[in-house]
């Protein structure tokens, strides 16, 4: 259980972020630079100082302004992940690795140097300096030194955000492969939904310096009211779906979720695995009948629930799939043309090929990662 | 007299008591020189503009003047100096120490700007991040900040060193300038100079300068650019 309240001063807003949840899983800090992410994630850390307030990890009180507890950052034992890495820069992996973990007694060291070098491919770095690292081995490292001072919590302030693409893709697995192996709580800061679709369970909206809400991500992500956080053109709805077969000769995978079944892009994963989809808004077309003779493969028959009442050329439509909810973004012109009004009954059209790996959640991340010790004989 | 002719006995004992001095001030101000620097760059509380003035003090007052206030200071009725000859029998007007305490005044602003200019340089976020992996400030600094700063230290001691070297007018103001005890080289060639027919023997000492001194900034470039390729990344 994360408990968090806290007040102060950041620049020219203040910072009242209040709220509490289970540290199952990843939970993720999300909200636009100058949210006050980055503020909260310090203070949890104890870098910054709140000026009142209240923070307990798992029952802990790391800080309690009203008791006159203040925790120094040595004594909160959470690992934190910079954005930048911070790996030191005169040292060798080795060294930096060691750094935490020789600090903290050896009857407390339940992560191993060995299991964390292993975890994270890093065997081959440790004779290294950091100046002779990529990017993302550069992290990858800095998530071995936190993780080997054996944290109650691990921080990670946008650990990717410093990474291209293909650098991103380079770490995420390895990020996904903590999450699955090690009984970790992980609070995660980003501002791309792309990633805490694909990593979190719990997310956390901020939005100048206030808590916004606090829920699963698919409850989030369908609420419109939240949508100028969510995020306009990242919009989409995120469901649950289930693998339920392989289609070899194509290369697809066939789910099925509340609404139905849905074709995708093969993903390794066996049959009854639970995955978390994402289906952006803009990848969702609507029909009044059932078309024929179109490409597209999924075909979900919808009731129409709400429209957006957003000014410009376009809508965002919220759809009920059998229960689950989707987003459809279509024109206006569109709308009026086929008389759509809420209550109506529609197709909602995805293509297969707009649900790709950054869309996956959960789940497939682990099984599209490899077993955890599997590729990593050497 | 020739030039050329190797240095005698007398001359020899200059170079060595200069070098002796040197290190020795160099060696007594270099904790209190990295302390400063660190409170310098790192605390801020009232008095921390007159402590900088302070400590640049020599820097602008004439060296002489700074020869006589230490004179004053720790003369034998000195306020200091009563006080070090009642408790430790210690005098250090007319001793090397002496001259090393003088040396070590006149370098001190040098070796503390090239120390506080590379703990400047050190990124912050770096000690905040050995914090979070449980390392207390003291640790911190021990392998964090002392490290990143070596280059800085480096610098400051081979300039705190060729200052100390070259120390003339603290020196003879305050430790004098007698033979075998406080006439360090540039002592020593300001008494050749006075005597007459010490033209060479001076020439000699002023060559002798020239080249230790080239050799120290020689050191410290390489021990520089070790340390900074150590550090690069």
């Amino acid at each position: 259980m994360l408990e968090l309240d806290l007040t102060a001063r950041l620049g020219n807003f203040a910072l009242e972020a209040k709220f509490s949840c289970e540290t199952t899983g990843i939970v993720a800090l999300f909200g636009r630079s100058g949210a006050g992410k980055t503020s909260v994630v310090n203070m949890l850390a104890g870098l910054t100082r709140p000026h009142r307030g209240r923070i307990a990890v798992n029952g802990t009180v790391l800080f309690d302004s009203a008791r006159g507890i203040d925790l120094p950052p040595e004594r909160r034992r959470l690992g934190y992940v910079f954005q930048e890495g911070r790996l030191f820069p005169h040292m060798s992996v080795r060294r930096n690795l060691s750094y935490g973990y020789t600090r903290i007694p050896a009857a407390e060291r339940s992560i191993g140097f060995e299991h964390v070098t292993d975890l994270l491919g890093l065997a081959d770095l440790l004779g290294r300096r950091p100046g002779d690292l990529s990017g993302g081995e550069k992290q990858r490292v800095a998530l071995g030194r936190a993780l080997l001072a054996n944290p109650r919590l691990l921080l990670m302030d946008e650990p990717l955000a410093a990474l291209d693409q293909p650098r991103k893709e380079e770490v995420l697995p390895f990020i996904e492969r903590l999450r699955d192996t090690l009984a970790l709580p992980i609070v995660y800061v980003s501002h791309s939904m792309a990633e805490i679709v694909r990593l979190a369970d719990t997310l956390v909206l901020l939005s100048e310096g206030r808590v916004e809400a606090v829920g699963t991500i698919e409850d989030l992500t369908s609420r419109l009211d939240l949508r100028p956080l969510t995020g306009r053109y990242e919009a989409g709805a995120v469901i649950r779906a289930e693998v339920v077969g392989q289609d070899e000769a194509f290369g697809l995978t066939e789910l099925r979720f509340a609404g139905g079944g849905l074709w995708v892009p093969r993903v390794e994963a066996p049959i009854g695995t639970e995955l978390r989809i994402r289906v952006r808004a803009r990848d969702v077309a609507l029909a009044r009948e059932r078309p024929r003779g179109v490409s597209i493969l999924n075909m979900v028959p919808c009731r129409v629930e709400d429209i957006g009442a957003e000014a410009g050329p376009q809508v965002d439509l919220r759809l009920n799939a059998g229960g689950a909810a989707l987003w459809a973004r279509i024109t206006r012109r569109s709308l009026a043309k086929l008389q759509i009004v809420p209550g109506a009954r529609v197709y909602a059209l995805i293509k297969a090929v707009a649900i790709d790996r950054t869309s996956l959640g959960r789940g497939a991340g682990r099984f599209l990662a490899g077993p955890a010790e599997g590729n990593l004989e050497e | 007299m020739n030039p050329l002719a190797p240095i005698t006995p007398l001359e020899w004992e200059a170079l060595r008591l200069s070098l002796w001095v040197a290190i020795w001030s160099v060696a007594v101000s270099l904790p209190f020189g990295v302390l400063i620097a660190w409170v310098l760059a790192r605390t801020e509380f009232p008095g921390r503009g007159l402590l900088n003035g302070i400590v640049h003090l020599p820097l602008v007052l004439p060296p002489v003047v700074v020869g006589y206030l230490l004179l004053v200071l720790l003369g034998r009725q000195g306020p200091l100096g009563r006080l070090l000859f009642d408790w430790f029998g210690v005098s250090l007007p007319f001793t090397w120490q002496g001259a090393a305490l003088a040396a070590g005044i006149m370098a001190f602003p040098l070796m503390v700007r090239a120390m506080r200019l590379s703990l400047d340089a050190i990124d912050r976020r770096l000690e905040a991040a050995a914090r979070t992996l449980g390392a207390r400030p003291v640790a911190v600094f021990a392998t964090v900040t002392l490290p990143l700063m070596a280059p800085g230290i480096v610098v400051g001691v081979i300039l705190a060193f060729a200052r100390a070297l070259g120390e003339f007018g603290a020196t003879i103001t305050f430790a004098a300038n007698i033979p075998g005890e406080t006439r360090t080289l540039p002592l020593a060639l300001y008494s050749m100079i006075q005597t007459p027919g010490g033209e060479a023997a001076a020439f000699r000492l002023a060559i002798v300068s020239v080249i230790v001194s080239l050799a120290a900034l020689a050191v410290s470039e390489l021990l520089a650019r070790r340390l900074q390729a150590r550090l690069a990344g």
